[in-house]
C-alpha cells in the first residue's frame, strides 16, 4: 500500500511535464481519486474501529518509521480527501483561462498532488523527523499553489508572506520534536507521551504549549493569523477553497493528535485554547464584515471558524481534564464535525468567489452586483454555503454549532465559578460570532448577487460552466444530507472521539440523549423545508388569479433611479464600523461635495488589521530602524565584503583558541 | 399542542389591544380589536408589485420567514403541557430558526436594488445580532438554575420557591418583554408609525413587498408578539391546573399589550446611533440574572 501510494506520487509528477496541457490536469484528477480511493479504505476501516499500523524500516538517519492509521486521521484523510477531490475538478475547468502557460501549469499540477500527499501522509506518519520533512513538502508546494500568477507582485508578497511564517511554525514544531528528542532518543510520536507522563505536569503544559503555537500559526489562530488574509485572495479559487477548507485545518489535526499524545493538565490547556478560540473567532468575523474583496472576506471568515472549532477542542480538553464525559464527547464531536462542515462549504463559497470573479474579472464587492440573474446556479449554491456558514438550519453549520452549544450547557450542570465564567464568556462569544456571520453574509451575498449591478461589465457576466458546478453541487449534497440526517455523521465520529474518552463510546453512555436529539434537529430542519415550501405553495395557489405587475423599485415617490443611489456594502455595515471603531483600523479617505456647483467627491475606506499593525509592523518597524544603523555595513564594495569573510573565519577559528587560552590562563592563575 | 393554538387565538388581537391602548391613551376612540387581523385578510387578497430589480430571493423571503415563526412557535411549551417539538437544547434551535427567517429577510430588502431598504436591512441585522446574547445568556442561566436544556424542562422545574428567583423571573420579564419589542422594531428602538424613511428600521425593509407577502410579513409581527407572551407566561405558570393557565395566559398576553401600548404612548424613540448601546445593556441585564443564579445555587465561593 505505501509503496503504491510512494509510486503513483512519483509516476504522476514525472508524467506531468512531458504533456500537453489538457493532459496535466486530467492525469491530476487521476492521480487524487486514485490516493483518495487508497487512502480511503484504509481510513473507512479506521473510523469503523480497525486501525492499521505498519512500519517502515526507514534509514539509519529517521529509524524505523510508524505509520498509524486511526480514526482520528481517518476523520481528516477523508475530508482531505474530498475536498480534493472537489478542488482538482474544479480546478481543472478554472484553470482553462490560463491554458497557455503549460510550464507554469505544470508546476502548479505537481503542487497540487505534492500538496495532497504530503497532507494525507502527515495525517498518518508518526516519525517526528519524517514528519517534518513532509510538514515541509507540504509547506513549499502550498506556496507554488499560491504563488500561480506570480508575475503580480500583491502575489508574490503574499506568497512570501506565507512562506515566512509557514516556516515559524516549523521552528515551533522543531523546537517542540527536538525537546522530545534529545530526552527520550526516539523519533516515534510514542516517544512524547512516554516523555509526557515521565516529566512535571509543567513540562508538559510547555511542551504542548510550543506545539500548539506552531500548529496555531498553521490553522490562523488570532493572533497567528497575518498571513491568511494575504495568501488565499492570491491563490487561484480552487486552491484558496483546498487550502482554507483543509490545508489550514492540518493545524487543527496537529492540535488534536498532540492532545492524544501528550498527558498534562488538560484543564489549564482546554482554558488557554478555549480564550484564544473565543478571541479568533470574534475577532475574525468583526474584520471579515468591513472587507471589500470577496475573497479576503472569506478568508477572514476562516479564522473565524477555526474559532469555532478551537471552542469545541478548548471545551473538550476542559472536559478530559475535569473527567466530565459527556462535555468531553460534545466539544470533540462538534469541532471534528465542525471541521468537516467548513471544508465543505468554505470550499464551495471559494468556488463561487472563483465563478463570480471569472466572470466579471473583480472581486471588489463595492463594484458587483445584480448577477444573480445571469448567474442563477453559482447564487444559489453561494446562498446555501451562506445560510450553512453562518449556522443556521437546515444546514450542517447548525449541527456542529449546536453540539458546541449542548457542549456548553452540559458543563453548565457541573462546574465552579472559573469553568462558569468561562462557559459564559465563550457562549457570549459563539452567539456573538454567529450573528456576526449573519451580518457578513447577507452583506456579501447581498452586494455581489442582488439589486443591481453598481459598475458597468465590459462583458456581460455568464453562468460559470458545467464542470465547475458539479463540485459544487456535490459539495451542496453534503451540506443538506449532513443538516438533515446529521445522526449518522455522529456515529461516524464515534470512533474519532471515543480516542479522547478512553474507550468510551456515544452508545455505552447510557444517559448520552444527543443521537436521538439530533436525529430530532434532523427531523425539525426537515419540517421546516417542508413548512416552507407548504407556505410557498398556499402563497402560489393563493395569488394565482391575481394581478401581479412588475415595476421601478419604490424609491418614495422618485421614480428615476439608478443603479448608484442603491445600498452600497460599506453603508451597508457603517452603523457596525462606527460601533466596533475601537477594535478596527479602518483608513478612510473623504472628499467632500463642496460649493455651489460641486464638481466631484469620493469616499474611501481601507480595512486594515489592528492585530498585524501592533504585532507585526510595529516590531518590523522599530528591528529596521535598529539594523538601520548598521546600513553603514552594506557599502557595496565587493573589498569590505570579502573582508567581513575573512573577519568571520577569523573569528570562528580564533575563538575557540582565545577560550582555551583564557581557561588554561585563570586555570594557572588558580594554581598560584 | 394547547400551546400553538392559544398562540393563534392570542395573535388575533394582540396588535388591535396595542393599537387600542394607545388610541384611549392619545383620546381618540382608536379602531376595532380585530382591525389588524382584518387588513392583514384585505392583504393576502390583493395583488403585488414586484420590483423589476427584484429575483426569485425576494419571491421566497416571506414564505420563508413566515414559516421560521411559526417553526419557532412549534418549539413553545405550555406549561406542563409539552410542545409539539422538544428536545434537549431546543432554545438554541428557536433562536436559530428565527435568525434563518431574518437573514431571508435582509437579503430580500437587498434585492430591491433600493436606497432605502439596505438602511433599514442594515439596521435589523445589526441589532439582532446585538440582541441574540441577551437571550442565550438568559436561557443558559435558566438551564443553569433547573438543570435542563429544553423550554420545556426548564418551564417545568422552574422553582419559585426564594425571594432571589422571583426577582430573576421579573428581570427575565423584562429582557423578555425589550427582546420582543426590539424583535418587533418597536418603541423605543423604532416607531412602527414614523413616516420617515431614514428613520425606520423594520418598515422600510418591507417597502416594496405588496399583497400576500406583506400580509404574510404582518401576521408574522402579531405571531411573534404572541410567542414571546407566551414564553412570558410560561415563567409564571409553575404547576397549576389547565384552566387557570389558560386564564393566566390571556391575563398576561393582556398586559402585555397592554405594556406596549403604554411603552409606544409615553416613551420617546431613542437616537438611532444609540439603539446599539441600549441593546447590549440587555445583555448585562441578563448577565445579572446569571450571577442571581449563580447566588441561588451557592456557586460564588
Amino acid at each position: 500500500m505505501v509503496t503504491a501510494f510512494i509510486v503513483i506520487v512519483f509516476l504522476a509528477i514525472m508524467l506531468i511535464p512531458f504533456i500537453r496541457a489538457k493532459w496535466k490536469g486530467i492525469i491530476t484528477i487521476t492521480t487524487v481519486c486514485i490516493l483518495c480511493v487508497l487512502t480511503g479504505i484504509v481510513s473507512i476501516q479506521a473510523l469503523l474501529g480497525i486501525s492499521t499500523e505498519y512500519t517502515l524500516p526507514g534509514t539509519l538517519v529517521t529509524g524505523e518509521i510508524a505509520i498509524r492509521a486511526d480514526a482520528l486521521s481517518a476523520w481528516f484523510i477523508l475530508t482531505i480527501n474530498f475536498t480534493f477531490f472537489t478542488g482538482a475538478l474544479y480546478g481543472f475547468y478554472y484553470m482553462k483561462a490560463y491554458k497557455e502557460q503549460t510550464a507554469n501549469l505544470s508546476f502548479h499540477c505537481i503542487a497540487y498532488i505534492l500538496v495532497h500527499s504530503s497532507l494525507i501522509s502527515i495525517c498518518l506518519l508518526q516519525n517526528s523527523l519524517v514528519f517534518l520533512f513532509v510538514w515541509e513538502i507540504m509547506a513549499l508546494a502550498s506556496f507554488v499553489l499560491v504563488i500561480f500568477e506570480h508575475h503580480k507582485q500583491e502575489t508574490l508578497k503574499a506568497g512570501i508572506n506565507f512562506l515566512i511564517q509557514a516556516h515559524v511554525c516549523i521552528l515551533f514544531l522543531m523546537v517542540g520534536f527536538i525537546w522530545v528528542i534529545s530526552r527520550t532518543n526516539s523519533f516515534d510520536f510514542k516517544a512524547i507521551s512516554d516523555f509526557s507522563l515521565s516529566s512535571s505536569r509543567l513540562s508538559g503544559l510547555v511542551l504542548f504549549l510550543c506545539f500548539f503555537v506552531g500548529f496555531a500559526i498553521k490553522a490562523g489562530f488570532v493572533p497567528f493569523h497575518t498571513w491568511l488574509p494575504y495568501a488565499h485572495p492570491a491563490a487561484p479559487s480552487h486552491v484558496s477553497g483546498v487550502m482554507s477548507g483543509v490545508i489550514i485545518k492540518i493545524g487543527i489535526y496537529g492540535i488534536l493528535r498532540m492532545l492524544l499524545l501528550i498527558t498534562s493538565d488538560y484543564t489549564t490547556i482546554g482554558y488557554i485554547i478555549l480564550i484564544v478560540s473565543v478571541i479568533s473567532g470574534i475577532y475574525g468575523v468583526m474584520l471579515a464584515i468591513i472587507q471589500h474583496n470577496l475573497k479576503k472576506l472569506l478568508a477572514y471568515h476562516s479564522i473565524e471558524n477555526i474559532g469555532i472549532i478551537g471552542i469545541g477542542i478548548g471545551l473538550g480538553s476542559i472536559g478530559m481534564g475535569t473527567g466530565n464525559k459527556i462535555l468531553t464527547l460534545l466539544g470533540f464531536s462538534g469541532a471534528l464535525l465542525h471541521t468537516l462542515n467548513h471544508s465543505l462549504f468554505k470550499s464551495i463559497l471559494f468556488y463561487a468567489a472563483g465563478n463570480v470573479y471569472q466572470a466579471t474579472h473583480t472581486m471588489n464587492i463595492e463594484r458587483l452586483g445584480g448577477i444573480i440573474k445571469p448567474m442563477p446556479h453559482t447564487a444559489v449554491l453561494f446562498l446555501i454555503a451562506a445560510v450553512a456558514i453562518c449556522g443556521l438550519p437546515p444546514f450542517n453549520g447548525f449541527v456542529s454549532e449546536f453540539l458546541i452549544y449542548n457542549g456548553m450547557f452540559s458543563g453548565f450542570q457541573s462546574a465552579g465559578i472559573a469553568f462558569l465564567s468561562s462557559l459564559v464568556l465563550s457562549l457570549f462569544g459563539l452567539v456573538l460570532i454567529g450573528g456576526l456571520a449573519i451580518l457578513c453574509f447577507t452583506k456579501a451575498f447581498g452586494t455581489v448577487f442582488l439589486g443591481s449591478e453598481r459598475h458597468h461589465f465590459n462583458h456581460i457576466p455568464e453562468e460559470a460552466e458545467t464542470g465547475k458546478l458539479i463540485p459544487m453541487y456535490l459539495g451542496t449534497i453534503f451540506i443538506i444530507a449532513i443538516g438533515l440526517f446529521p445522526k449518522y455523521f455522529i456515529m461516524a465520529l464515534s470512533e474519532p472521539v471515543s480516542l479522547y474518552t478512553q474507550n468510551v463510546h456515544f452508545k455505552n453512555i447510557a444517559e448520552f440523549p444527543m443521537i436521538e436529539t439530533l436525529s430530532m434537529t434532523g427531523i425539525c430542519s426537515f419540517g421546516f423545508i417542508v413548512l416552507s415550501g407548504l407556505i410557498f405553495l398556499i402563497r402560489k395557489k393563493a395569488t394565482a388569479n391575481k394581478t401581479q405587475s412588475i415595476n421601478a423599485t419604490w424609491g418614495c415617490g422618485y421614480v428615476g433611479p439608478t443603479n448608484k443611489m442603491q445600498y452600497t456594502a460599506s453603508s451597508f455595515i457603517r452603523t457596525y464600523r462606527k460601533l466596533a471603531k475601537p477594535v478596527l483600523s479602518v483608513h478612510k479617505k473623504k472628499k467632500l461635495v463642496q460649493g455651489v456647483f460641486p464638481i466631484d467627491g469620493s469616499h474611501e475606506t481601507h480595512p486594515y488589521d489592528k492585530s498585524e499593525e501592533w504585532l507585526i509592523d510595529y516590531p518590523l518597524k522599530q528591528v529596521k530602524y535598529f539594523f538601520n544603523r548598521f546600513i553603514f555595513l552594506q557599502n557595496g564594495n565587493a573589498q569590505f565584503y570579502i573582508l567581513y569573510g575573512v573577519v568571520f573565519i577569523v573569528g570562528i577559528l580564533g575563538i575557540p583558541v582565545l577560550y582555551y587560552a583564557v581557561k588554561s590562563m585563570i586555570s594557572f592563575l588558580n594554581q598560584i | 399542542m394547547i400551546s400553538f393554538f392559544l398562540i393563534i387565538i392570542a395573535s388575533l388581537f394582540f396588535t388591535g389591544i396595542v393599537i387600542r391602548t394607545k388610541s384611549i391613551l392619545s383620546g381618540r376612540k382608536g379602531p376595532g380589536i380585530f382591525q389588524p387581523v382584518k387588513d392583514i385578510i384585505r392583504l393576502f387578497k390583493k395583488g403585488a408589485v414586484y420590483s423589476e430589480t427584484s429575483s426569485f430571493v425576494f419571491q421566497i423571503a416571506p414564505s420563508i420567514y413566515f414559516a421560521s415563526v411559526v417553526m419557532a412557535i412549534l418549539v413553545i411549551p405550555f406549561g406542563t403541557y409539552n410542545s409539539i417539538i422538544s428536545f434537549e437544547g431546543d432554545f438554541v434551535f428557536f433562536a436559530y430558526v428565527l435568525a434563518l427567517g431574518k437573514f431571508f429577510m435582509i437579503i430580500s430588502a437587498l434585492d430591491t436594488g433600493s436606497a432605502f431598504e439596505g438602511m433599514g436591512a442594515s439596521r435589523e441585522a445589526l441589532y439582532s445580532m446585538l440582541l441574540e446574547p441577551a437571550f442565550f445568556l438568559l436561557m443558559g442561566s435558566m438551564s443553569l438554575l433547573t438543570g435542563h436544556t429544553s423550554f420545556h424542562d426548564i418551564f417545568t422545574t422552574l422553582h419559585l420557591g426564594s425571594y432571589i428567583s422571583y426577582a430573576l423571573v421579573a428581570m427575565a420579564t423584562f429582557v423578555m418583554i425589550m427582546t420582543a419589542m426590539v424583535e418587533n422594531s418597536r418603541m423605543p428602538i423604532d416607531d412602527p408609525k414614523t413616516h420617515l424613511e431614514l428613520t425606520m428600521v423594520h418598515e422600510v425593509m418591507i417597502l416594496d413587498n405588496s399583497g400576500f407577502d406583506l400580509g404574510l410579513i404582518m401576521y408574522a409581527v402579531n405571531l411573534k408578539f404572541a410567542m414571546y407572551g407566551t414564553l412570558i407566561a410560561n415563567f409564571y405558570f409553575h404547576t397549576f391546573p389547565l384552566y387557570i393557565t389558560v386564564l393566566m395566559f390571556f391575563g398576561i398576553q393582556l398586559g402585555f399589550a397592554i405594556t406596549a401600548g403604554l411603552l409606544e404612548s409615553f416613551t420617546a424613540r431613542f437616537r438611532m446611533n444609540h439603539n446599539a448601546q441600549y441593546i447590549l445593556t440587555l445583555s448585562c441585564i441578563s448577565l445579572l440574572i446569571f450571577f442571581g443564579v449563580l447566588l441561588v445555587l451557592g456557586k460564588f465561593i
